[in-house]
């Protein structure tokens, strides 16, 4: 089954490439924008058919690898 | 002193770290990251470069490498292991070290000579050398370390802040500071101080024809403390 993760850079944690991103928006006539977080989306397609199981494995994978958690949060969709 | 230094698929310092390393004096070995064994040695470098093309995060992969557990078993039992630029992105990786280095904070691959002042000689690699301003190159797009408020006390309060940026006067300020690093640290130790990452590359500053010489000061003063 596919598992969807969302990593985001956690609050506070400069986001260097989302201010850019802002500052764009704003300069291309989105001046309603204040800010941007830019994050990843990942899609991990195990060999479980057992949701909760699948979900944990991912969630000890995110906390091993897929995220760093001085910087980064993890969401499991 | 032998030394290995470890490739890494992206690695591109390697070479550097090769030629440096047997300019004073290091019997040096190169080691392939697929290898499990590392060969009898007291320090283990992990050179610059882009291990594994940067993905996911610059060095996590490589952190997780077939050669990276007997480096981590090798450091943890007080073996010398520095990591340069994309070696002490692996660090960072690999918790050896404490922190991060993220993304620099004005979005541009830097590539310059920097000063850094060495904050403490109480070490292996800084004791007794004679420059406490080291000018060095930098080239990287992820040198803005950054850690926890406790992970930044524990580094001042056991003095672990290897190296800062400042300028050619040793004034450690904001025009100093090249990436946004947290309070301008370039390096850093591990408490037992074996471990040392740092963003400057020592091994492209060994050649006064070339680019200046405080990197052979560097090799040549930890050749000279470990005999």
């Amino acid at each position: 089954m596919k598992i969807k993760v969302v990593v985001t850079l956690k609050n506070g944690v400069l986001d260097p490439q989302g201010k850019a991103i802002q500052q764009t928006l704003n300069g291309m006539g989105f001046p309603l924008v204040n800010e941007v977080r830019q994050g990843k989306y990942f899609e991990v397609d195990l060999s479980e058919k057992d949701e909760a199981k699948a979900k944990n494995k991912v969630e000890d994978m995110c906390k091993k690898l897929l995220a760093n958690l001085v910087i980064e949060n993890f969401e499991i969709l | 002193m032998k030394s290995a230094v470890i490739i890494f698929p992206g690695s591109n310092c390697d070479r550097d770290m090769d030629v440096a390393l047997k300019k004073f004096g290091f019997k040096n070995q190169m080691v392939w990251h697929d290898d499990e064994k590392l060969p009898k040695s007291d320090l283990i470098v992990l050179p610059g470069g882009f291990s594994y093309g940067d993905y996911l995060r610059c060095g996590s992969i490589a952190g997780k490498s077939k050669i990276i557990k007997s480096v981590i078993d090798f450091a943890q039992k007080g073996g010398l292991v520095l990591g340069v630029c994309n070696g002490f992105q692996i660090l960072t990786e690999t918790g050896l070290l404490p922190g991060v280095l993220q993304q620099n904070k004005n979005i541009e691959f830097i590539c310059k000579n920097v000063f850094i002042k060495v904050n403490n000689k109480k070490n292996i690699y800084f004791e007794k050398i004679d420059k406490d301003i080291l000018e060095l190159h930098i080239a990287h797009n992820e040198g803005n370390y950054f850690c926890t408020d406790d992970e930044l006390k524990m580094l001042k309060d056991n003095n672990l802040i290897a190296v800062s940026y400042c300028n050619d006067k040793g004034e450690i300020n904001e025009k100093s500071n090249p990436n946004g690093a947290l309070q301008n640290i370039a390096g850093i130790f591990n408490k037992e101080k074996n471990i040392l990452g740092m963003m400057p590359h020592p091994e492209r500053m060994i050649d006064k024809y070339l680019s200046g010489e405080d990197g052979s000061i560097f090799f040549k003063n930890l050749i000279n403390n470990f005999k």
